[in-house]
């Protein structure tokens, strides 16, 4: 609008031909996304188009016979022009599939090989373990723990005996 | 071709408002209630259990004994 209002101080004869007013008619190329399009989905419950766009003889028949009262069509017939409309129903739309089985077992089996890996990445990459967690140096460390009194009402010192000298059975 | 039933026509979100907040109400309680008799009951008993009878002294000289701390050494060294 504004550059049509710039070309009418050029001349009026240019307003009428300023792509602005043709809507840019033959210069921007139309994209697939922006036509309407057939799409069964379950919140689009009425495409923009009917399914079936060339339709045969018979077909064009049956929508002549659809402009009459549609208490004349047979229930074949009205399954017809449905099929016409419509590419599947909902519950063909709606319908499961198997997809779940393949899924879950991708799922495990790279579960299982990543065992695998991991397990050849404790063998060959890892170095030796610290040496505090030797045996000895965790039982030392249990001993303090229990002299120091670590949790002594529910957690830890509580499952030691300290007049027996064991763990609590 | 049988007639289908009428399916249900009004009332759809007040149903299912009903059924969530209903089982809301009883799953929330659920756990409170659950966890006030699993978690926390046990605990408060568990503690007046132990500060009943305890003698801090005692439980000190048995930690001095077993040498953990830097500020009293165990009574024969």
């Amino acid at each position: 609008m504004l550059a049509s209002r710039a070309f009418s101080l050029i001349g009026k004869r240019a307003i009428s031909t300023s792509i602005c007013l043709r809507g840019h008619a033959g210069v921007v190329k139309v994209e697939d996304f922006s036509l309407p399009n057939y799409i069964d989905r379950r919140d689009i419950p009425l495409p923009q188009l009917e399914y079936v766009r060339d339709l045969s003889a018979e077909q064009k028949a049956l929508k002549e016979k659809e402009k009459a009262s549609w208490s004349a069509l047979s229930i074949d017939e009205k399954v017809g022009l449905y099929r016409i409309k419509f590419c599947e129903t909902f519950a063909e739309m709606n319908r499961g599939s198997n997809e779940w089985k393949t899924v879950i077992g991708g799922v495990l089996f790279f579960f299982g090989l990543t065992a695998f890996i991991v397990l050849w990445q404790r063998l060959y990459v890892y170095g030796p373990v610290p040496h505090t967690l030797s045996e000895e140096w965790v039982a030392m460390q249990t001993k303090r723990m229990l002299d120091m009194r670590v949790n002594p009402i529910q957690g830890f010192s509580a499952k030691w005996d300290y007049d027996k000298n064991e763990w609590k059975k | 071709m049988s007639l289908l039933p009428k399916p249900q026509m009004r009332g759809l979100l007040a149903k299912r408002l009903r059924f969530h907040i209903v089982g809301a109400m009883i799953t929330s309680l659920g756990c409170a209630v659950l966890y006030k008799y699993g978690v926390a009951e046990p605990r408060k008993r568990a503690y007046a259990d132990f500060y009943k009878d305890y003698d801090s002294m005692k439980d000190f000289e048995a930690m001095r004994e077993a040498g953990v701390f830097e500020s009293v050494q165990p009574k024969n060294s």
